[in-house]
């Protein structure tokens, strides 16, 4: 009887402390990886990075047209997703409750979540870039938004569920019709979380670098054409991490920091719009 | 019309992912046609000659995964049970969001971190692991061979740390949705808490942690860029863990660009296609298993 009882106190303690040291492990390595980021980030953080191009080794130069053409990509993929998400996400909620079609389309959205971003990159590849002949920015960014409507649609979706039901009630007794009730009173008590599904997917797209390889391709020089392969900063950093060069690894860390801030400023800005909206 | 235009959105996303299986398929046909079923099983990949077989990449991305998940399961179970029955809620919720700031960083710095830090500090670990490991009957072929860091198991361990915020924020999820009632009950038959976790909080979540597992395999199958910087892109494959190898995703982001015959680009596409299937099916049942536990949930619920 003694012994069973030290025995199972034993087995208690030995998962419990298992536990706890493998969640420092994870921390551990959390805070491994940011520390690297901003040691060899912020030795290469000058300003040339935001005022010149990007260079041939052994040159001096930053990543101007890499930040120009990323924002460019990212944000055609925000201006076209978030209508195209928006919408999506409001059919789910609003319009096919209960119905089989709305649940079919949950279904293949959460799939085209998860599915990988190369795959996305090879069918924007197969429809844009072997049609036209050439690679180009409307290619990547077109992949771009392949990504960024299901975080939205999603996030769209979950929020819209959360708006109480009496509220669209009150609406639609005082004689609105259903699109205005939607637009003037289900979107504004889920504003905020839907604004927050934008962000995630933002932050989420602009660190992606699998589905531009093939699609913007890269541009050393300064370019804006979207019909033509442009500069991005993800295709910049991994082309310079990988050449052997001293001076291009530090641009590439640099741009590695930026994309990182920028990034964790976005999910910390999501994770706090939403915390303030559920207070009110 | 509003509604209309919303239907038309909800549509679209069918019609991407029907798209890409169509065009994915369509574009490698000719790869498929050539080489027939051997295409999956064929080890060469000669560009120069135009012999392609796919069978390096698909082994490769299927054991970096299964290193990966060896690894990130346990750990992600851990982090789970410590977020959610270990810690008190100041500490937790921290904790927890900590490790899923993980999931926000970029898979590039994953792999700049992987081929600059992690693999040197590996790779320094790595005549140790073939000295002692190494020597060990049936196992130890698998960790003999030169210490360069970058490899099949760097690959595995970088994917390990990508895919655990994934897996342990799932865990976390279904562990929180166990009915309070249910522990109590245990906790009041005098069961210790890894009694209750073990026989009451696993047993009901059994088949959502299971499609955590799988979304998380689902990641690491599809993984890219932290892949390709540290996998060593040699196309070879060894009993060794320590060998360079490859894998479908990094061989695409290597080669694609710079396909330039027909049956090269389709050879690659068809790899796109498989790796497309593989993970579509992984998603699936991934998906079906969650669903399980949160229609239980509905029902009780009621």
């Amino acid at each position: 009887m003694n012994t069973l009882y030290r025995r199972r106190r034993f087995w208690n303690r030995f998962h419990f402390s298992m536990s706890l040291l493998v969640t420092l492990a994870g921390l551990f390595v959390l805070g491994w990886i940011l520390f690297t980021t901003l040691k060899f980030g912020v030795a290469a953080l000058n300003l040339s990075l935001f005022r010149l191009d990007t260079p041939a080794p052994g040159n001096v130069g930053g990543l101007r047209n890499a930040f120009v053409g990323s924002l460019l990509l990212v944000g055609l993929a925000v201006l076209v997703g978030t209508p195209l998400g928006v919408l999506a996400g409001t059919f789910l909620a609003e319009f096919s409750r209960g119905k089989r079609l709305g649940m079919v389309v949950r279904f293949f959205n959460d799939i085209l979540l998860s599915a990988p971003s190369i795959v996305i990159g090879l069918f924007a590849f197969s429809i844009v870039v072997y049609p036209m002949e050439h690679y180009s920015g409307w290619a990547g960014a077109f992949a771009l938004t392949i990504i960024f409507i299901p975080v939205v649609l999603r996030t769209t979706d979950e929020m819209l569920q959360l708006v109480p039901g009496s509220l669209r009630e009150a609406a639609l007794a005082l004689g609105a019709p259903h699109w205005k009730m939607v637009l003037r009173v289900t979107y504004r008590a889920a504003a905020a979380g839907i604004l927050t599904g934008i962000l995630l997917a933002l932050a989420r797209i602009s660190g992606e670098t699998a589905p531009l390889i093939f699609t913007v391709l890269n541009n050393q020089f300064w370019s804006t054409d979207l019909n033509r392969p442009i500069a991005s900063l993800p295709i910049a950093i991994y082309q310079f991490a990988m050449s052997p060069y001293a001076d291009l690894q530090a641009l590439a860390w640099a741009g590695a920091l930026v994309t990182v801030l920028f990034i964790l400023i976005l999910s910390l800005g999501a994770r706090y719009v939403l915390r303030r909206a559920g207070r009110s | 019309m509003f509604r209309n235009l919303a239907r038309f959105a909800a549509f679209s996303v069918l019609l991407v992912l029907l798209g890409v299986a169509v065009t994915l398929f369509w574009r490698s046909w000719p790869t498929f046609h050539h080489f027939g079923w051997s295409f999956l099983w064929t080890a060469r990949w000669d560009p120069g000659r135009e012999l392609f077989g796919g069978w390096i990449p698909i082994a490769g991305t299927l054991i970096s995964s299964a290193i990966a998940l060896l690894v990130a399961v346990p750990v992600a179970y851990g982090v789970a049970l410590f977020v959610t029955n270990l810690a008190p809620a100041w500490l937790g919720r921290p904790v927890g969001s900590a490790i899923e700031l993980l999931a926000a960083i970029p898979s590039i710095v994953f792999g700049m971190w992987g081929l600059f830090v992690f693999a040197p500090w590996f790779a320094k670990l790595e005549p140790w692991i073939t000295a002692h490991v190494g020597t060990l009957p049936a196992i130890g072929i698998f960790f003999r061979g030169p210490p360069m860091g970058i490899g099949m198991l760097t690959a595995g361990l970088v994917l390990a740390v990508m895919v655990l915020p994934f897996i342990a924020s799932i865990m976390r999820d279904v562990f929180t949705v166990v009915p309070p009632m249910l522990r109590e009950s245990a906790y009041a038959l005098g069961a210790t808490s890894w009694e209750v976790q073990r026989h009451v909080v696993l047993a009901y979540t059994r088949s959502a942690v299971l499609g955590g597992i799988f979304l998380g395999l689902g990641r690491a199958l599809g993984e890219t860029m932290a892949v390709t910087f540290v996998i060593g892109n040699a196309h070879q494959l060894s009993a060794s863990l320590l060998k360079p190898g490859n894998s479908i995703a990094a061989l695409l982001a290597n080669e694609f660009a710079e396909a330039t015959t027909p049956l090269h680009q389709s050879s690659l596409l068809a790899l796109g296609f498989l790796l497309f299937a593989m993970t579509l099916i992984i998603l699936i049942g991934a998906r079906l298993l969650l669903w399980r536990l949160e229609n239980a949930q509905g029902k009780s619920g009621l």
